[in-house]
């Protein structure tokens, strides 16, 4: 079995908006049939962290660019502008 | 349609057609109105201030006017709830995602939230909200509250 691809969803307090995104995120995914993915919420200030065996990290908020991990910044999930060209970067993002 | 959020908005925490200089004066408003409604504790209002300047919350939208969405630390809350100003003028807000870029604003709901991760129902009607420009335009136009509840439940 293929390992569980992780995204790491961040924003400024990990209550609001990243509750969005990784809802958004994981219906996206769920429509497209893809469904072996974990996704984590956190804070921005979180992220450095958090990062080990993370595969995405997709943040409205900025993170920190020396991660080694793609990142992905937007606010698609919570404005609908440009949210079905995010959902295909992340799912080209998690492709190996 | 948007029914949790309608339900969520309380009268005197609903302040239409207002003018504002800045985030700060919109923040503390609404705040003391979620304060003295009970909904939040007294630190909120300074907490949500002091959160925007560093963490902001300006949101560019499709139909070019804009909104904000203020909120802070769980700690400060005491029951779930939602505030809304509309503003008469442009007040500049910082892009969440792009902090040092203003996004002029004339719309902001206000996030009591009291667990993380919770009220995904409302953060959802919020997006989808922010996600219609005909409704955005409708609640900026609204001169009282049962408009805009009126306007949230079509």
């Amino acid at each position: 079995m293929d390992t569980p691809k992780r995204i790491l969803v961040a924003c400024g307090t990990a209550i609001a908006t990243s509750t969005v995104v990784a809802k958004g995120i994981e219906e996206a995914l769920k429509e497209r049939g893809i469904s072996s993915v974990m996704i984590r919420q956190c804070k921005a200030s979180e992220v450095r962290s958090l990062v080990d065996g993370v595969n995405l990290i997709v943040t409205t908020t900025p993170v920190p660019t020396d991660l080694n991990v793609p990142v992905i910044q937007t606010l698609a999930f919570l404005t609908g502008i440009g949210k079905e060209e995010v959902i295909e970067q992340i799912i080209e993002a998690l492709k190996d | 349609m948007s029914s949790v959020i309608a339900e969520l908005l309380q009268p005197s925490c609903v302040l239409l057609q207002r003018t504002y200089d800045n985030p700060e004066d919109i923040i503390r408003a609404i705040g003391n109105e979620l304060y003295k409604a009970g909904f939040v504790k007294e630190s909120f209002a300074q907490a949500a201030i002091e959160r925007e300047k560093n963490l902001p919350t300006g949101l560019p939208l499709a139909g070019g006017i804009n909104a904000a969405i203020p909120h802070t630390e769980i700690e400060h809350v005491i029951k779930p709830a939602l505030g809304l100003v509309t503003l008469s003028n442009e007040v500049n807000f910082q892009n969440m995602v792009c902090p040092q870029e203003a996004v002029p604003v004339r719309m902001v709901f206000i996030l009591a939230l009291e667990q993380p991760k919770a009220q995904i129902e409302m953060l959802q009607e919020i997006a989808s909200v922010l996600q219609n420009p005909e409704l955005v335009e409708k609640l900026l136009q609204a001169n009282t509250f049962a408009e805009v509840i009126t306007e949230l439940k079509k």
